[in-house]
């Protein structure tokens, strides 16, 4: 715990993002006003003449706004990373255990998926299936499955050469089941400290999302389209655009600190 | 040299080939009709006959991938359905103002990141390489196109001294141009800066204990001077490469920070394409994108090849 407290990344980062999701799971509870709800007599007040953080023009209160936010972006970035880290993962064991030709049609695939941008792709599906919470995870989701496949097949491919491995290979065990006692559990820090850093991504793409209205439909509160919103209103309240802004760069701050902290706490080269 | 020329411009034309095919098959397979998501519930069937026979909707998926394959060698991307012109016109208008903002944004990011780094790699460990750190962490987190909305607020609501946004056109003349292409482009600058920076300190500490950079030192040359004329020189190639990596992020990046400032890039144009369904348009805007992000990658792989001659005999 000391060596813990020693690393100031890794704290800042962990405090952070645990009020991120305190802030985030208290929003499903309890918000200082109901976030939806308009109040046209106190529209556009400025922070604390209405309210903790002001309210917007519809005379929502900003605060409560921002807490459903944070549930709203987390939850769809959690969704999305896991679903990038669990199918990335799986093909870059797969690859690992399989190796020729299947490596580099995967490899070549990868490129290919990660030159089309999250915004683009979800642009694309929106057109087609419609925008909302289900095209985000997915257009994110997507665009993360190279990152983990690549990095799964990497550490994987590491874990082959080991002597325990090779003693397993020759007694015969089965690749897949060498893959799933040996392997995975073996690079699971790496792909933990991944999921971490990629959550930051996929809030800042969440965010870029909301707010070209691909999002969570109106009036659903979302980061980003506070922030659209907020555009309209740049010389009268110019405060609308700085808290939203504010909270998407803290979460990702923290997101990116702790990542960078695991790594550094999970990585055995550097504990000396 | 010449044969992995060959054999990379080779695999660069497949790969371009399989996403153009992959960007096709997912637009078709997704549910929907173009034509009817083009002409909007209250369409007469005829009409919507009419559109689906001359976007080719009639045609089985092959005839009208090769169709439009062979109209992209023909430099033909097809006809807009909103613009009524050539979406090949559309896209070289719009990248006027795409390809600038983002070669200005690239040069901003590079002669912010390039001292930054080095001098926090200098100063390794000290009070500099901190204040650096907390720059590349900071301006990593924050979104490219919130930094735009408070550009807007300081320099055009607040001092009024630059354009809220808009485009002149460059018949309006160069400084103009580039007076309107300034605040986004310092926007879309910012996290490139944060992530180069890291790279680019990265990079010179590893290099700055080589043999090269101490023999500089040791004939006499001033730290500075080695470290400038030797380390730095080095350390360029995974800057780079970084640069090369985040080109993704610079044109999803762009496509916000045109819509924060109303410029008439290809970004924007992909968003207008969205919201009139114009789904030609969009095809064609992603996969010039994405053709775009290939390519700068393919480059990066080759200016590695010719920067450094122990990677071309890798390749061999």
């Amino acid at each position: 715990m000391r060596k813990t407290l020693r690393r100031p990344v890794f704290f800042i980062g962990f405090v952070i993002t645990l009020a991120l999701f305190a802030v985030a799971l208290l929003s499903l509870v309890w918000t200082p006003f109901p976030p939806t709800k308009m109040n046209i007599v106190h529209k556009l007040k400025a922070p604390l003449d209405f309210g903790l953080l002001g309210t917007d023009q519809f005379g929502r209160d900003v605060a409560s706004m921002l807490m459903v936010g944070a549930w709203n972006s987390l939850s769809t970035s959690i969704l999305a990373v896991l679903l990038g880290a669990s199918v990335g993962t799986a093909i870059g064991v797969v690859v690992a255990m399989r190796r020729g030709w299947l490596e580099l049609v995967v490899m070549r695939g990868c490129d290919i998926i990660f030159a089309v941008p999250p915004i683009l792709s979800a642009m694309m599906l929106g057109a087609f299936i419609g925008s909302g919470r289900f095209t985000a995870i997915i257009a994110i989701g997507t665009f993360m499955v190279p990152v983990f496949a690549r990095l799964a097949l990497g550490a994987a491919l590491q874990i082959w050469t080991r002597d325990y491995v090779t003693a397993a290979v020759s007694m015969g065990r089965p690749k897949a089941k060498i893959t799933l006692v040996h392997v995975l559990p073996n690079i699971s820090n790496q792909i933990i400290v991944q999921i971490t850093i990629q959550l930051g991504l996929a809030i800042l793409t969440e965010a870029g999302l909301s707010f070209l209205g691909l999002g969570m439909p109106p009036p659903t509160p979302t980061w980003g389209r506070m922030l659209a919103d907020a555009q309209t209103f740049l010389g009268q309240a110019p405060w609308l655009a700085l808290m939203p802004g504010l909270a998407i760069a803290l979460a990702v701050l923290g997101l990116n600190m702790l990542g960078d902290g695991l790594r550094d706490l999970l990585d055995p080269r550097d504990n000396s | 040299m010449i044969s992995i020329l060959i054999r990379r411009t080779l695999s660069l034309a497949i790969t371009l080939l399989v996403v153009s095919l992959l960007i096709f098959t997912v637009m078709d397979l997704l549910p929907g009709d173009p034509a009817a998501i083009m002409l909007g519930t209250s369409a007469s069937p005829e009409t919507l006959a009419a559109l689906q026979k001359q976007l080719g909707l009639d045609q089985p998926l092959p005839v009208r991938y090769l169709a439009w394959l062979g109209g992209v060698f023909r430099g033909d991307l097809g006809q807009s359905y909103t613009y009524g012109v050539p979406v090949a016109g559309l896209i070289a208008e719009r990248l006027a103002v795409t390809l600038p903002l983002a070669l200005i944004a690239i040069v901003l990011s590079v002669a912010v990141a390039i001292p930054l780094g080095v001098q926090a790699a200098r100063k390794h460990n000290g009070l500099f390489d901190f204040v650096a750190g907390l720059f590349s962490y900071i301006s990593i987190a924050v979104p490219a196109f919130w930094v735009g909305l408070l550009l807007i607020i300081l320099f055009s609501t607040m001092l009024g001294w630059m354009p809220a946004g808009g485009f002149p056109g460059w018949d309006a003349g160069l400084v103009a141009g580039l007076k309107a292409l300034l605040l986004p482009a310092v926007a879309l600058a910012l996290p490139q800066a944060g992530v180069l920076t890291r790279v680019a300190r990265a990079a010179v500490l590893e290099v700055m204990n080589e043999d090269f950079v101490r023999t500089a030192r040791a004939k006499g040359l001033s730290e500075g001077v080695a470290i400038w004329r030797h380390a730095v020189p080095n350390a360029l190639v995974p800057v780079f490469t970084m640069l090369g990596l985040q080109f993704t992020f610079l044109i999803a990046g762009a496509v916000l920070v045109e819509n924060v400032f109303n410029l008439p890039g290809l970004g924007r144009l992909a968003y207008q394409a969205l919201s009139q369904r114009d789904i030609i348009v969009m095809q064609d805007v992603v996969l010039f994108f994405s053709a775009l992000v290939i390519l700068m990658n393919f480059l990066v792989d080759l200016a590695y090849l010719v920067v450094d001659p122990r990677l071309r005999a890798n390749a061999q």
